[in-house]
């Protein structure tokens, strides 16, 4: 099975990254775009057939070292 | 007084804080490297600043995840005093022993320049030689040292004396000012700035003589 896991600083965390990509696009002239975060994607193969087991596995990876719960939130995806 | 330095791939103080070590106790720290499970017996233990891992996934995250920070946290736990400057600051948070994350500067610009810190707190075994409300001036060069924990965690630490430094103009959008966390037993502190660059006229000042001094001083 393939993980895709996202992750993303927690609301209320400053995204000076975030805040940098949102006034360069607005400098390019693209208007209305609020809220810009930047978050990263990690995607791997796991030997797991089983999504539980997948899934269970991307889970303590993330807290183990993936995902920084100081500050980060994470979202696990399981494809086949 | 024996001391250890433990060396990250891409640590890049690991020699300055050797050589500030050395002059504080007369004796050369055990260089330790990061694949290694067993860490010598020392009576003070300091992570260096740099890169490790190349600030890969987050700073400090997989050097606080190699073999030889298992021992170190140990060490750390039964009450050996441990210092983290810069990336090893970083390692800290990471490892849990200090509270909160260190962020992107909020500018966004590497810092690289010697900045004020005012003495928060001079009972710590870190900071007891110098007199409280002092003013030290260390360099930071970093990209990540913005300190974040949320507020109620932020209220706790300044309850309980555990800010040891605070910036006097912030450089990098750090909550609160802070510079440098002692941990909540008083053994572990990490700090952004690096006493370990000031210790020779030399070098462009004395502070962190004076600090290196009194923190070997005190677990002497």
């Amino acid at each position: 099975m393939r993980a895709k896991i996202t992750i993303t600083l927690k609301n209320g965390v400053l995204d000076p990254q975030g805040a940098a990509i949102e006034s360069a696009l607005a400098g390019l002239g693209f208007e209305g775009a609020e809220g810009v975060r930047q978050g990263k994607v990690i995607e791997m193969k796991l030997a797991e057939t089983d999504e539980a087991a997948a899934r269970a596995k991307a889970e303590d990876m993330c807290k183990k070292l993936l995902a920084n719960p100081v500050m980060e939130n994470y979202a696990i995806e399981i494809l086949a | 007084m024996k001391t250890a330095v433990i060396v990250f791939p891409a640590s890049n103080c690991d020699r300055d804080i050797a050589v500030a070590l050395e002059q504080a106790t007369g004796a050369k720290p055990a260089m330790v490297w990061h694949g290694d499970t067993d860490l010598p017996d020392a009576d003070f233990y300091a992570l260096p600043g740099g890169f490790s891992y190349g600030d890969y996934l987050r700073a400090g995250a997989m050097a606080a995840k190699s073999p030889i920070m298992q021992a170190v946290i140990d060490k750390a736990k039964a009450g050996a005093p441990v210092i983290g400057v810069c990336n090893g600051f970083q390692v800290l948070c990471e490892t849990g022993l200090l509270p909160g994350a260190l962020m992107r500067n909020a500018g966004l610009d590497f810092v690289c320049r010697t900045v004020a810190l005012r003495v928060e707190n001079n009972q710590s075994i870190f900071t007891r030689g110098f007199e409280k409300g002092a003013y030290v001036n260390f360099p930071v060069a970093h990209h990540d040292g913005n300190y974040y924990a949320d507020d109620e965690t932020l209220d706790r630490l300044e309850g309980e004396g555990r800010v040891a430094f605070r910036y006097v103009d912030n450089p990098n959008g750090s909550a609160r000012d802070i510079a440098g966390l002692i941990n909540d037993s008083g053994n572990v502190l990490g700090m952004m700035p690096h006493p370990e660059r000031v210790i020779s006229p030399l070098l462009g000042g004395t502070d962190g003589a004076a600090f290196f001094k009194g923190l070997i001083e005190a677990v002497s």
